[in-house]
């Protein structure tokens, strides 16, 4: 067996904001019909979280559930955990609609770690990144610079940005222009 | 720029996080149609100065479609709903009025 390996193999720059890969970490899609009891309660099991609401992220140590669309919610765990996870999933919702998939080695975590990181993010994304639309418990899909990207903020002056392991070096490299460019000032 | 409010994950989307569709409430002919109402489907558009319907895709977000309400002069947004309706919704249209007496679009009034 070969060793599972992260997009950018936990790759940091540092500056007055760091740029650094996450590393592994376990990622799951699930999709279906949100409002099913057993399909919350098998997410609650996993992550230990409430079930976020619309634009929500529900936030733990090392997991967590993001609420992607209608239908859809993206479940995060210590990447070891996964395969017994999507068991959990499958043996909860047999019989019903729904989909759930392994995403963990098709995405990167990006943390964007400092003073000014939220306008790193909103001079690349044209989502409202102003204090007063956006705080610790949000959950927004966008774009930054060419790419699809999901973020959301850990903590004051820590986002957390998630993309496809494809675009995982641009995104970085991105992240880090940002940050070298300094802050605007404007929030 | 343009700013729709996606009515399915309740966000701000800015025009670069959509997709255009096109035109909204359009019917579908196919086997069994006449060839007008086939050609009417396939090529006749509106093209109107003033209020008009939309579909937009919110591509980089929650990836569902939805209808939109606005006008080609002005870009005025009147309103967004979603794709699961036939027709705009009756406090969109009283809205529409409000601010474009007597206007038209296809069948709607
Ligand atoms: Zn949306």
């Amino acid at each position: 067996m070969s060793d599972p390996i992260s997009a950018l193999q936990g790759r940091s720059t540092a500056g007055e904001v760091t740029i650094r890969e996450a590393g592994l970490c376990g990622m799951i899609t699930l999709r279906g019909e949100l409002s099913n009891a057993k399909l919350r309660a098998v997410c609650k099991k996993i992550t230990g979280q409430a079930f976020p609401e619309k634009a929500k992220i529900a936030l733990g140590e090392d997991r967590g559930i993001a609420w992607m669309s209608p239908d859809e919610v993206l479940v995060m765990l210590p990447y070891a955990e996964v395969t017994d996870a999507l068991a959990q999933i499958d043996s909860a919702l047999a019989g019903q609609h729904y989909l759930a998939e392994n995403v963990s080695d098709a995405r990167a975590l990006i943390h964007v770690e400092g003073g000014f990181a939220r306008e790193i993010l909103a001079k690349l994304t044209p989502a409202d990144l102003h204090p007063a639309t956006f705080g610790t418990g949000d959950f927004r899909r966008s774009h930054l610079g060419q790419v699809a990207a999901a973020f959301w903020m850990v903590d004051a002056d820590t986002f957390a940005v998630v993309c496809f392991r494809s675009v995982a070096d641009y995104v970085h490299d991105l992240l880090v222009a940002s940050a070298k460019a300094g802050p605007v000032g404007v929030f | 720029m343009l700013t729709l409010h996606c009515p399915y994950c309740g966000t701000d989307a800015d025009e670069t996080d959509l997709h255009a569709g096109g035109q909204a409430h359009l019917k579908r002919y196919g086997p069994g149609s006449s060839d007008d109402q086939f050609e009417d489907y396939m090529f006749m558009r509106e093209n109107p100065k003033g209020v008009h319907f939309e579909r937009w895709r919110h591509v980089y977000g929650c990836g569902k479609w939805f209808l939109a309400a606005r006008c080609t002069a002005t870009l005025e947004v009147f309103g967004t709903y979603p794709a699961q309706t036939t027709e705009p919704p009756p406090d969109l249209r009283a809205k529409i009025s409000a601010k474009r007496p007597g206007w038209t679009w296809g069948d709607f009034a």
